[in-house]
This record gives C-alpha cells, sequence and structure tokens, in this order.
C-alpha cells in the first residue's frame, strides 16, 4: 500500500529525513518511536503533503501512484489520513459543518453520491459512540474551546467517519490521561481492518499497550535505526533511547 | 514573498459577477453642481417650496465645507463639476404596475437575481427598487397599505405624505452634518421612505435594491424610515453597480427614526463594483447613515456586510436618547485587491440604562486596507449605560492592512464600557488541516472566513445571509491557490 524509499526532506534548509526506507501493507499497523528531534513528525508531515517540508530525494509511492505529486487534498480523497498532533482550532465553524463538508468532498472526489443532513447525522452519531462523545458536541465550533482530549478524541472521529486506507497518527498520545488514552486506542482498533493500515507515530511505548502494532520501528537521526515487533518497543521503554542511539552507525558520507 | 502569500494573491482572480450596463434611454442632466441644478432637480421632482429651500440652504452650507479627509483613505480630489447630480430612465410618467416598467429595465433586476415579478408572487419581500435615481417599482403596496404601512419612494412620499417628510427630514442627519450629508441634502434624486403606524408589526421584510447604471452619474439617495410607538420593521438594503473605468460617487443618507417602544432592523449587502485589480474605477461609498431611539425602550439594529467598493466611508450609528433604548452595529467589511475601507459606528449614549453592541468583523485580502473606526460615547445623564464592542480583523496574505481606531468617551461613572479586539491572519495551518480532511483550499478559505463572520451572518435575515455568504466566496475568489 505504501513504499517509501529513501527519503529525504528539510525544513528551513536542516535535513530532518536522511534515507527512510519503510513498506506498509494492508491490515499492518505500523509504530514509529524515536526521541524527540528524530523527525518522526516530519515523516508524518511529509506523507500527509504539509509545505513547510521540502523533499530532496527518494519516493513515496501509494497504491503504486507518486504520492509527493499529489496536492494535500487529493491524498485526502485517495484515502491518507492525518491525526495532528496539534488538531487546529476554526472558530465559528461548527463541527458537524466541517465533517459534512470533508466527507462530501472526499465522496465527491470519488464519484459517490453526497450525503445529505439525514443522512450524514446517523453516520456520526454512530461514530460518535466509538469514540463516546456526547451528541452536543457537534453544534460547537472545530476544536475551539476544546480540552486537549476531545480534540483527540475528535481526530479519531474524523477518521472514523472519513473512513481512510491509510491512516497516520501523530503523537496522538501526548496530553492524553489514561482514560482518554482508552478511548482513543479503542476507536483506532475498531476502525482497524484487514483493507486499511496505519502507523502509529508516538515517543512513548504507553500507547501501544492499547494499539498493539506488527511492526515497531525506532527512528533516530533521521533513519530508520532499528525495525523489529512489539517487543521492541518494550525494549526501548525499558532501556531508552539511548540504547537505540547506540544501535545506529551514521553511514559514511558519500564524497 | 512566502509561498502562502503568493497563493493568497491568486484568488483575487474573480471578477466583477454584475458588471453589465442596461442600454436605457436616459434622462440627464448636465455635468455639475449649481443652484440652477437644483432649481432644476426640484422642478422635475415637482417639489414643494419648502423643500426646494431645504435644498439650497444645504447647498449653500457645503459650499463653505470642505471635504473630510481623516479616513484612512487615499484617492486623488473627487471634480464634484464633473459628476451629473441627476439621471432618471426616460419615461413619461412613472409606472403604474409592473407591466408598464421597461422590459430592459427587469431583465437587470433578473440578472442582479431580483426578479421582481416573481418576488410579487412568491417570494413575500416588497421591493422598491431604485435604478439610478428614480424608483421605478413598487410592490406590495396593496398589502401594506392595509396595515396603514407606507413604503414608497421618497419622492412619491414627498408628493403623498408631505407632513411625515417634512416632521421627520433631517431630524437625524441635519443638513450641515458633514460633507457628503449636506451634498445629499442639496442634491439627492430618490431613495425609500417608510412609515410603520403605532402598534404595527410590519409583516415582511422590507427591501430596496440600488443599483447605478449610468456614466458618470452619482448617486444620491435619501432613506427615510420611521417606527411609530410599538411598531417594528426589518429593512433590506442592496447595492450593486456596473464596471466603470472611472470612479462613481455615491453619497446616502439614511435616517431611522423609533419612537417609544418601536424597533428597527436594516441591514446591508453593499456589492458596489470595487475597481480592478489596479484600483481602476469602482464606486466611492460615502454614506451617513444614523438612527434616532427617540423613544424609551426603542431599538434599532444595523446590519452590514460590506463586500464591494472602491473607498467605503461609512459609520451606521445609533443616538440612544429614550430610556432603556439599544442600539446594535453587526458588520463584515470586506477589503480585496485594491480596496479601501473606514467603517464602524457611533453609539452616542444619552438616555438612562442604554445598551450598546458593536461586533465588528474586518477581512483584509490582497492590497486591501480595512479599517474600524468607532465611538462610545456616554454623556453625563445616561446612568447605568453599558458598552459591549468586539472587533476583530481577519487578514490574507502579507500585502493588505488592519487598523482599529476605537474612541471612547465616558461622562458618567456608572457606564460600562467593554472592548475586544482581535488580529488573526488566515492561517496556513487551517487550510492544511481542511486540505488534509480532503476539502480545497478555496473551500477552506470560504469555510473559515464565513466561520470568521459567524455572529454578523446571523443577525441576517435567512436570504440575506445565504447571499452575504456566497458574496465573500466571490469577493474572495482567487486570494489562496
Amino acid at each position: 500500500m505504501l513504499e517509501i524509499r529513501n527519503l529525504h526532506a528539510r525544513v528551513e534548509g536542516n535535513e530532518i529525513l536522511k534515507g527512510i526506507n519503510l513498506r506498509v501493507n494492508p491490515g499492518e499497523i505500523h509504530a514509529i518511536m524515536g526521541p524527540n528531534g528524530s523527525g518522526k513528525s516530519t515523516l508524518a508531515g511529509v506523507l500527509a503533503g504539509k509545505d513547510l517540508y521540502e523533499v530532496t530525494e527518494g519516493e513515496v509511492l501509494y497504491r503504486g501512484r507518486n504520492l509527493l505529486e499529489m496536492d494535500p487534498d487529493v491524498r485526502a480523497c485517495e484515502g491518507v489520513f492525518m491525526a495532528f498532533q496539534y488538531p487546529v482550532e476554526i472558530p465559528g465553524v461548527s463541527n458537524t459543518y466541517f465533517l459534512k463538508a470533508a466527507l462530501n468532498a472526499i465522496r465527491k472526489y470519488r464519484g459517490e453520491n453526497e450525503y445529505d443532513a439525514v443522512d450524514f447525522l446517523s453516520l456520526v452519531k454512530d461514530k460518535m459512540k466509538l469514540v463516546e462523545m456526547d451528541p452536543s458536541f457537534l453544534n460547537r465550533p472545530v476544536n475551539d474551546g476544546f480540552s486537549g482530549g476531545e480534540k483527540k478524541r475528535n481526530e479519531i472521529l474524523q477518521m472514523a467517519v472519513l473512513d481512510p486506507v491509510l491512516s497516520i497518527l501523530d503523537e496522538t498520545d501526548s496530553g492524553l490521561d489514561i482514560d482518554a488514552l482508552r478511548i482513543v486506542a479503542n476507536g483506532v482498533n475498531a476502525l482497524h481492518n484487514e483493507e486499511n493500515a496505519a502507523i502509529v507515530v508516538t515517543h512513548y511505548q504507553r500507547l501501544l499497550n492499547y494499539i498493539i502494532p506488527d511492526f515497531v520501528h525506532v527512528l533516530v537521526d533521521g533513519r530508520i535505526a532499528k525495525s523489529g515487533d512489539k517487543e521492541l518497543a518494550f525494549q526501548l521503554e525499558e532501556q531508552g533511547y539511548d540504547w537505540a542511539k547506540d544501535l545506529h552507525q551514521p553511514a559514511p558520507e558519500a564524497v | 514573498m512566502s509561498t502562502d502569500s503568493r497563493e493568497l494573491e491568486k484568488l483575487t482572480g474573480g471578477d466583477y459577477k454584475y458588471g453589465f450596463v442596461t442600454d436605457i434611454e436616459a434622462d440627464t442632466v448636465p455635468k455639475g453642481l449649481s443652484e440652477d441644478v437644483i432649481r432644476m432637480i426640484s422642478a422635475k421632482k415637482r417639489e414643494p417650496q419648502w423643500l426646494l429651500d431645504w435644498r439650497l440652504k444645504a447647498y449653500s452650507r457645503w459650499l463653505k465645507m470642505t471635504e473630510p479627509h481623516w479616513a484612512f483613505a487615499h484617492y486623488p480630489p473627487i471634480d464634484y463639476q464633473d459628476i451629473s447630480y441627476y439621471s432618471a430612465p426616460k419615461t413619461t410618467d412613472g409606472p403604474k404596475s409592473l407591466d408598464e416598467v421597461d422590459p430592459e429595465l427587469l431583465a437587470t433586476y433578473e440578472k442582479l437575481g431580483i426578479p421582481l415579478k416573481e418576488q410579487e408572487l412568491l417570494a413575500g419581500v416588497a421591493v422598491d427598487a431604485v435604478f439610478d435615481s428614480v424608483s421605478v417599482a413598487t410592490t406590495f403596496k396593496g398589502k401594506l397599505n392595509d396595515l396603514g404601512i407606507i413604503f414608497c419612494s421618497f419622492s412619491e412620499a414627498v408628493q403623498e405624505h408631505p407632513e411625515l417628510v417634512r416632521k421627520y427630514l433631517g431630524s437625524v442627519v441635519p443638513i450641515n452634518d458633514n460633507f457628503y450629508a449636506a451634498l445629499n441634502s442639496a442634491v439627492f434624486t430618490d431613495g425609500s421612505f417608510v412609515f410603520i403606524p403605532k402598534g404595527v408589526r410590519c409583516p415582511m421584510e422590507l427591501s430596496t435594491y440600488f443599483r447605478i447604471n449610468s456614466l458618470g452619474t452619482g448617486q444620491f439617495e435619501r432613506t427615510l424610515i420611521v417606527a411609530d410607538e410599538r411598531a417594528s420593521v426589518s429593512y433590506l438594503e442592496g447595492c450593486t453597480a456596473p464596471m466603470r473605468d472611472e470612479n462613481q460617487l455615491h453619497a446616502a443618507v439614511v435616517e431611522l427614526i423609533a419612537l417609544d417602544d418601536a424597533q428597527i432592523k436594516y441591514s446591508t449587502v453593499q456589492n458596489w463594483y470595487p475597481g480592478d485589480k489596479e484600483g481602476k474605477g469602482g464606486i466611492y461609498n460615502f454614506v451617513t447613515k444614523r438612527g434616532k431611539c427617540a423613544g424609551v425602550n426603542s431599538k434599532i439594529s444595523w446590519t452590514q456586510v460590506e463586500t464591494g467598493s472602491a473607498i467605503t466611508w461609512k459609520y451606521p450609528s445609533c443616538i440612544l436618547q429614550g430610556d432603556n433604548s439599544v442600539g446594535e452595529f453587526y458588520s463584515v467589511a470586506v477589503t480585496n485587491n485594491r480596496q479601501q475601507a473606514d467603517t464602524g459606528t457611533k453609539m452616542i449614549h444619552i438616555g438612562k440604562n442604554t445598551r450598546s453592541t458593536i461586533v465588528s468583523k474586518g477581512i483584509s485580502a490582497g492590497q486591501g486596507q480595512n479599517t474600524y473606526r468607532g465611538l462610545v460615547k456616554i454623556m453625563k445623564n445616561a446612568d447605568g449605560a453599558r458598552n459591549y464592542s468586539q472587533c476583530d480583523s481577519m487578514l490574507m496574505g502579507d500585502r493588505c492592512g488592519a487598523h482599529t481606531f476605537p474612541y471612547i468617551e465616558n461622562d458618567n461613572d456608572t457606564g460600562q464600557i467593554e472592548h475586544e479586539a482581535t488580529t488573526s491572519r488566515i492561517g496556513e495551518d487551517q487550510i492544511f488541516y481542511c486540505n488534509q480532511r480532503g476539502i480545497n483550499a478555496e473551500d477552506a478559505v470560504n469555510m473559515i472566513v464565513n466561520g470568521f463572520c459567524k455572529e454578523v451572518f446571523r443577525e441576517l435575515p435567512m436570504e440575506f445571509a445565504v447571499e452575504a455568504q456566497k458574496l465573500l466566496g466571490i469577493s474572495l475568489e482567487g486570494s489562496v491557490g
């Protein structure tokens, strides 16, 4: 489904990603772990199409097509979803309106009928149960005045409604208490199936107690230093990222 | 310039949808202003002597006044002798019904999206359409007549209800109030007149559609709305103008009077031609709008959505004279390309326990300049007066500007004044967030901007709110790629 080959990217002239290789198949959950500044969020941002990042080398194939050539909204319509680390507030725009606009934009792109208000509401109300949200929240402006936990739950609700092929969860666990963490993880698990895939970006092993990954990759200094199964996450938790840093042997500079 | 700004610039490609000229023979007086021209206008309209005297007095005051330049706007000097002060579609007598109205004229209204015939039958909106200077068609008169409501062109009111016109004309905006009001008083050609009698709630929205058609004519319309005791009315005003290379002057005066327990709601969607991308052409919209809450417990509410005009200079205001009276001002002003807007309100608290609310939303894109200028004044005897003001500005791109000048004068210790102001840049982050959910950039901007203006739009009558949202989209088209 997703194939990342030798991906290099920089932000304002600084190279952050220095050759990422990763292959994600349908039905898989991949965890990307790593210390602060290792490039985790950059990787998520590049995949979603944030123009802050400049790709200098490498390629990303998504269902056989060049992902990097697609505009961010096209990527979304093609089924790429990112749950934001810091969900953005849009004052004055209600959640219902926003979600319906998003869903219908995607359906229109795919040549499907747009939802009317009635169908949409019944869909949303159904999905809201997944993240244990009160219906009153639908009338509130997008993320405006939401607590940290509410914002993250809202991201998962959007994911549930938009039903993506590839979900990228960028530090979705940050700032969540244990209850919110459980709710968010349950939502992600419920949405997972053999057709879709998720990349879970996290600093802590904690989230992986709830979302069990098929693969764990440790990102250090812009490269994947080690890959393994979920045991790798426990190892990291016990031994810390310094251990992982030692694994990383910088490649000799090309002359 | 950042990528974002460049993309923002792209949106300025929106073309003016209403830029057509209607080919109708017009009765236009030669350019220039003099006592003779005023006498000619007055004679053409078969006005009584007292009104001619009033005009001439205004003219003599105007001659001694100088054009104000304190607004945050820049434009070349206006040659007041290069303007024609009267233009009327050429028909002998006023039309008695829609059937007598020139079909070309009706077609123009169709293009504007206000098919009068259909409205008459379906919409339940009574329209007094002003084409250039003369009111051409008034609908729903019969139904309103039954309730004793007077809704007609200003000229007709002068003929049919001279005592009312004479009593209230200039009672809120005196002839020497300001340069443009004095000019209007001298040369105004037509406009609308509304009188709602005691205890009557007007059962429909009253609506006027102004449109400037002829080349080189200024439009000086005059609107006077009086709500007698316990009466209420909601009035809608929409404006468009064809594309012209030269700048056209529009100096209107609107006066509202609310007596005891009366309510007036006045909504404007202003979409005059804003000029092209380089700032050529466009309407100079220099307007004086003021309401007087003369009676106790009265209420006047202004809502405006200003997307057009090269320059907008207007401050719909409330004089809160009656005890417990309420004044409101809700405004959205958009400036794109080279547009300039200097707008706001004045709330003058005179009576006891008077309250006022100001919500102003300014949106600047391209090289637009947007200024909020407002005054809240609490007079010595206005015990318990309260004001709440909120002024928010949104910037799109890095070549536009937002400016806020809130003036506060409080002469009473019991007065309470609250002022909140924010300035935000339409966020790359917000647009990206929408993109990531499948919403394209243009729709994202529309959504974000409409969300920003929501507190104002919800004050508009339903059909107007929909139109305002569309207009906002058209005005900002191309601002974001």
